[in-house]
């Protein structure tokens, strides 16, 4: 074969035409690299949640407390029957709302400086401040910021030394909006910052051009441009919120002080039931089925964010 | 009609022949840490006139342009228009608009929406805004596309958006930084000739920049030719391109053929170099020089002959293609006799082409 092909004027090198072959199946190369990942995904993530979702179907013996392979709609039943777990899923929802709306009105003023006004070495250094909180423990942050807002924390240790009333919010729904809001915020700068940073300087030349003042010009173009930015970064805290515990059980507390976010007293959410259920009650089956309900709540969302060009944000 | 027409805007300014210039520069300066990107520029443009700021890239016409409308801050010098220092007020207050060289369209806005942003944030009722937008639409000739998004539209569709956008606001000074720079020939042309007829119908002040020395010379009323941020020469095309004032203008705008006779500097454009052959005798008082064709550059209209004379230089003769195609290249290698009329030579003046009080007394003697 060698021999033959010796005559040939354009003979190809073994390595060449190996690439040239894979390069005709461009497919196959990146079908290799993709392998392990979404293997990963497929077997480890999409299988647990395939998991949970039939376990959600099945019931608990209340006696020997294990779990029977009984296919029936009671958990959900319950979960859609009960008014407890309504008002938990409500409120839960409307925690995951506000804190969304407070990061979004916290983070586009932010943002926007970082990413439009901000010299280079301000950017840095107001970079630097966003993700090094994210680097330290979450149990950490939320234990310091325990320490500020509960009684006789740095909070009303303040107010005291400038004669004000005590603000009791520690322990409380409004201490879970303070530091959900506070943990979340970078998640919401991000994207924010990227969906702004992206847009020409130009376009905001040309709305000054045509008269429009400052604030006018981020009214008109920024923050149209940049609300796809801000979508995405309601997914995470949106999400986010909806399915911790662990901030519910450490800073919340029984039922006061939500009077100035009307959600009604109680300070139970869906991610504290389902923690009892199954590190508690050991009510697996349960568990699952209320936790399909952020879930569900999660894909519509995602619905909807897709629809305002959230994903192109990325 | 919303946009004047020239006819109203020439009668008001024959009235007041004292009526200050739209627009006036004197001594400006920038430079982005040490790079000088306007070097101390004096210019005046009468109302109504398209003025044209020619040269290479990085001579600083975005530079010079981004002043006038306000991005810039100079670092000395006045800004004036229409009689008004504007040198410290901010662009959203200037009476000027800008037709972006990226064009610069909101992307979330419709067609009709760009152009009649500018209205709308003047306050315009929404009836006669739209009236003025639809005026604007149909004067570059896009009518019918206004519920388009910029992302809809051709490279072409989207430069006229931009400039219907502007020129709807009805701007002292209508500042363009290479409008046409992405389009290809043809469209150029097209768009060269229809911004003219834009300009001459709503009567507005133009300044237009380009690097295209074509473009500056078929379209300007007046040119300013830039170099290192400074102005080699003003004036009126033909005396731009007839009577180049310094070596660079010379050279930047046309072919130049520089020579050095008698130690004097002076350039012969190449339609004005009469190629003669053998046997054929020159017209009386004509200079004659002699050499070889060294090369033959077919340009399709026109065939470019460069010929090395017996003295050394390298001139370039152009010839109409009125013979068979072919025949020209029978001349690469041949001696030829270049003649020339004296009278259409223009010397180059040294004292004048580099001294700022000269060009800005060129300048005013304009007009
Ligand atoms: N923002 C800036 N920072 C630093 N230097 C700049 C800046 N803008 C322009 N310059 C420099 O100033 C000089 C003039 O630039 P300018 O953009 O005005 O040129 P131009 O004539 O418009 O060129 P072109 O035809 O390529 O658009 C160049 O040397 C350029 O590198
Ligand atoms: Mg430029």
């Amino acid at each position: 074969m060698a021999v033959e092909a010796a005559g040939r004027p354009r003979k190809k090198s073994g390595a060449a035409s190996l690439q040239s072959w894979l390069w005709r199946r461009r497919w196959l190369s990146s079908a290799l690299l993709l392998t392990p990942p979404l293997g990963w995904f497929l077997l480890i993530y999409i299988a647990s949640l395939a998991l949970l979702l039939v376990t959600a179907f099945w019931q608990i013996n209340f006696f020997t407390t294990q779990i029977e392979q009984v296919w029936n709609l009671d958990n959900f039943r319950t979960i859609v029957s009960d008014p407890t777990y309504r008002i938990i899923i409500g409120r839960t929802v409307a925690l995951a709302a506000v804190v969304t709306i407070t990061d979004a009105v916290i983070a586009f003023p932010f943002a926007y400086y970082m990413a439009r006004v901000a010299s280079r070495r301000i950017q840095t250094l107001l970079f630097a401040a966003v993700l090094l909180p994210l680097w330290a423990s979450y149990i950490a942050r939320i234990y310091s910021w325990i320490l500020i807002l509960n009684h006789s924390g740095v909070l009303n240790w303040s107010l005291q030394s400038l004669n004000l009333p005590p603000a009791d919010i520690g322990y409380t729904n409004v201490a879970m909006w303070i530091v959900f809001s506070y943990i979340w915020l970078p998640f919401m700068i991000i994207p924010t910052y990227a969906a702004m940073e992206r847009l020409p300087e130009s376009l905001m030349e040309a709305a000054a051009d045509l008269g429009a003042r400052r604030w006018r010009a981020v009214r008109d173009v920024v923050l149209p441009l940049a609300l796809p930015g801000v979508v995405a970064g309601s997914i995470f805290t949106f999400s986010l919120t909806l399915g911790d515990y662990i901030t519910p059980i450490l800073v919340g507390g029984e039922s006061s002080g939500w009077r100035s976010l009307g959600l009604g007293t109680g300070s139970t959410f869906i991610g504290n039931v389902v923690y009892s259920n199954v590190g508690i009650a050991n009510n697996v089956p349960f568990a699952a089925a209320l936790t399909m309900i952020p879930v569900a709540i999660m894909t519509l969302y995602l619905l909807g964010a897709k629809r305002l060009g959230a994903f192109e944000a990325l | 009609m919303a946009i004047h027409s020239r006819e109203a805007r020439h009668g008001a300014s024959a009235k007041s022949a004292l009526r200050p210039p739209a627009l006036r520069l004197e001594g400006v300066r920038k430079s982005y840490g040490h790079v000088l990107a306007v070097a101390g520029v004096d210019l005046t443009v009468q109302e109504g006139e398209f003025f044209t700021l020619l040269g290479p890239s990085g001579s600083g016409k975005t530079t010079l342009l981004r002043l006038i409308a306000g991005f810039e801050r100079p670092d000395a010098g006045t800004i004036e228009l229409a009689g008004r220092d504007v040198t410290s007020t901010p662009p959203h207050l200037r009476q000027t608009n800008t037709v972006f060289q990226d064009y610069a369209l909101f992307p979330h806005m419709t067609v009709a929406d760009n152009i009649g942003y500018g209205l709308r944030i003047k306050g315009i009722p929404k009836a006669e805004r739209e009236e003025r937008v639809q005026t604007a639409l149909s004067m570059v000739r896009l009518a019918g596309l206004d519920k388009r998004k910029p992302n809809q539209l051709s490279g072409g569709q989207r430069q006229r958006v931009a400039l219907a956008r502007a020129v709807v606001n009805e701007p002292e000074v209508l500042l363009l930084d290479e409008p046409l720079g992405a389009l290809d020939l043809k469209l150029r042309q097209e768009m060269q000739l229809e911004l003219k007829r834009i300009q001459q119908k709503v009567g507005i002040t133009f300044v237009y920049v380009t690097h295209d020395q074509e473009e500056a010379l078929t379209m300007s009323d007046r040119m300013a030719v830039m170099a290192d941020g400074k102005i080699e020469q003003i004036g009126p095309p033909v005396e731009v391109y007839e009577r180049p004032a310094t070596e660079f203008v010379a050279g930047f705008i046309g072919i130049s053929n520089v020579l050095e006779r008698n130690g004097i500097r002076f350039v012969v454009r190449p339609e004005k170099l009469h190629m003669l052959e053998e046997g054929q005798e020159p017209r009386s008082g004509m200079t004659v020089e002699s050499g070889i064709v060294e090369q033959v550059v077919y340009v399709g209209m026109s065939t470019r002959y460069i010929v090395r004379l017996d003295r050394g230089e390298q001139l370039v003769a152009v010839r109409q293609n009125m013979d068979a195609p072919g025949q020209a290249l029978r001349y690469e290698g041949r001696r030829v006799r270049l003649a020339w009329v004296p009278g259409h030579t223009y010397v180059l003046d040294h004292q004048r082409a580099r001294g700022e009080s000269a060009l800005s007394e060129h300048d005013t003697e304009e007009r």
